[in-house]
């Protein structure tokens, strides 16, 4: 078995077991709002997760993950839209492209010694360049969006990622848990042991035999094709695709700001930090807008608060904190779970 | 030549040169299977771009460096820990958000692909290191006598037939460096080959079999280090009146 699960007490396997019973049986009784918000949830746990591989576990900084969230979306929309390819087999080409680009900024960076914040500037830019190019590709309809048409008739055709609600939050669900094992299979891989040296020392990891780029593009090709995959979901969730909406900096920042509160590098953490972040973001949206204020930037204001105190209070994230208290952490010292 | 047929490590003729520098000027030396092998010379004389370009990290301008009787110059250093030379570096460098055993568990990966069956023999090496009681710590929070003894578990732990060792003894206090002796005896012992750069002179005398002298980049002695340490211009460049006796 996998070396976090493995290593975690039977206290907290009972606790993530419950977890996932109580999310497979929230349709049963939750309301269209709360299922939505954890829609919300798990999307980002998803996301987060995928990108925590490359940064939490490889070191490698990406600030411009909406780029592989917007290739997958857009590639698997087209395909939908003009060639009537479903997302489950156009994942696939979404998957390829965006790994494409994900591995190819990997190898630039790596190639031309680009790393750290400028690594992470490199990716903001490549995110940038594509929003750009989109903003004018007329058959991915330019500035104005991209279109998934509402068809009644095809709305049972779950194959197709056509449904109501119930299907993407299942989707949602399956996506966010296959992501927490993927993760926690990873990190006790002997993969993930090179990530974790070529994130401490990369010169140290090298002189012990690993191929270090080789160590970073396997971190950017999974990132990048598991990030394409949460693309995938969000073309056919919201049904439409704008430039400035999908490959916008904005939405690299939403996506690493789960792990980053919930604990770099842990399996759990990008979770824990999408269950906090996503329903106090969604609350208090909500209740700005009951109480009739105009407030657009409340929630970017609520994050950046948010963000700060858990950097002030809790520099490791809020997980290791949490595992540690509630005695869920395992024996391995200094990356709990 | 024989010596050089038989040898593990072989250097011949390597120089490296850094804008107007001489650092290393045509230094030929072999290790024997087995050898406690020192290079010692003052502060400058080229030790450390001698040791980076075994190691991988720098390559040579001349010469060539034969490791089991295939060339090794300009191989990555990670295709240089591969071959069988591990190394330790100068400043200790853990990796210090990991615990003492995954540290040693990356190591142990380089020849074992299965985790379960590194972390086994990262555990075998923690013991023969002293750092078994200390393995769920994080690298992080160990002292330093200890850090330098997880640079060498690390190293152990790829499984090299040659361990090169950049000034392990440096900053120890004289109980922590005759522990490090003793470690670094019982691994020659069981047939280890080491190649060590060392200014403790103590430790020096008290291990190596045979010693190279760097001074300003070359090779001036070379021999026993009874003998060594005698020579009039070893003397005379590098141990100063003091350290002789």
């Amino acid at each position: 078995m996998t070396a976090p699960w493995r290593d975690m007490p039977t206290r907290g396997r009972v606790l993530a077991g419950l977890l996932l019973v109580l999310l497979l049986a929230a349709p049963l009784f939750a309301d269209r709002y709360v299922l939505s918000v954890l829609i919300l949830v798990f999307y980002f746990a998803y996301l987060g997760q995928a990108w925590n591989l490359m940064m939490g576990l490889a070191g490698q900084l990406s600030l411009g993950h909406a780029l592989q969230v917007g290739l997958g979306a857009y590639v698997a929309a087209m395909l939908w839209v003009y060639f009537g390819i479903g997302p489950w087999l156009g994942v696939v080409p979404a998957i390829a492209v965006a790994a494409l680009a994900g591995t190819a900024i990997a190898w630039l960076g790596c190639r031309f010694s680009i790393e750290g914040v400028y690594f992470a500037l490199l990716t903001i830019a490549f995110a940038e360049f594509t929003r750009i190019a989109f903003d004018h590709i007329g058959a991915a309809g330019g500035a104005g969006g991209f279109f998934v048409p509402y068809q009644a008739q095809r709305l049972g055709e779950w194959w197709n990622l056509r449904g109501g609600q119930w299907l993407f939050y299942y989707v949602g669900l399956a996506l966010a848990t296959g992501a927490v094992i993927l993760t926690a299979w990873l990190k006790g891989s002997r993969l993930g042991y090179q990530w974790l040296a070529v994130r401490e020392d990369q010169q140290a990891a090298r002189a012990l035999g690993i191929d270090v780029l080789a160590a970073k593009m396997k971190a950017a090709l999974i990132s990048s094709a598991m990030t394409a995959v949460g693309g995938v979901f969000y073309a056919f969730y919201y049904d439409s695709l704008f430039p400035a909406q999908v490959f916008g900096i904005g939405r690299s920042i939403e996506l690493i700001l789960a792990p980053i509160v919930g604990g770099l590098g842990t399996v759990f953490g990008p979770v824990v930090g999408a269950f906090i972040l996503t329903p106090l973001g969604e609350l208090l949206a909500a209740a700005v807008e009951k109480l009739g204020v105009d407030a657009p930037g409340a929630k970017a204001l609520f994050y950046g608060l948010t963000l700060m105190a858990i950097i002030v209070l809790r520099p490791d994230g809020v997980w290791p904190w949490l595992a540690r208290i509630c005695g869920l952490a395992g024996r391995r010292a200094g990356d709990q779970s | 030549m024989t010596a050089a047929a038989t040898a593990l490590l072989s250097v011949e003729g390597l120089s490296k040169r850094f804008a107007g520098l001489q650092a290393v000027d045509a230094v030929t030396f072999a290790v024997a299977p087995g050898e406690l092998f020192a290079i010692i010379g003052p502060n400058g004389a080229g030790k450390t771009s001698l040791f980076n370009m075994i190691a991988g990290e720098l390559a040579p301008d001349q010469g060539a460096i034969s490791f089991a009787g295939e060339r090794i110059d300009g191989l990555a250093p990670d295709r240089i820990c591969r071959r069988g030379i591990g190394r330790t570096f100068q400043l200790v460098r853990p990796f210090p958000a990991l615990s003492v055993e995954d540290n040693v568990v990356v190591g142990a990966l380089a020849r074992r692909p299965a985790v379960e069956a590194a972390r086994a023999h990262a555990r075998d090496t923690l013991r023969r290191l002293d750092l078994f009681d200390k393995r769920f710590q994080r690298a992080s929070t160990l002292t330093l006598p200890d850090r330098k003894r997880l640079e060498v578990a690390r190293a152990l732990a790829t499984e090299p037939r040659l361990l090169l060792l950049d000034e392990v003894m440096a900053g120890l206090r004289p109980t922590e460096t005759d522990r490090m002796i003793a470690i670094l005896r019982e691994l020659n012992g069981a047939g280890l080959t080491i190649l060590l750069i060392e200014h403790v002179m103590r430790a020096v005398m008290a291990l190596a079999t045979r010693v190279l002298v760097l001074h300003h980049g070359a090779a001036i002695a070379q021999g026993p280090p009874q003998a060594v340490v005698r020579d009039p211009a070893v003397v005379q460049s590098y141990l100063g009146a003091e350290a002789v006796g």
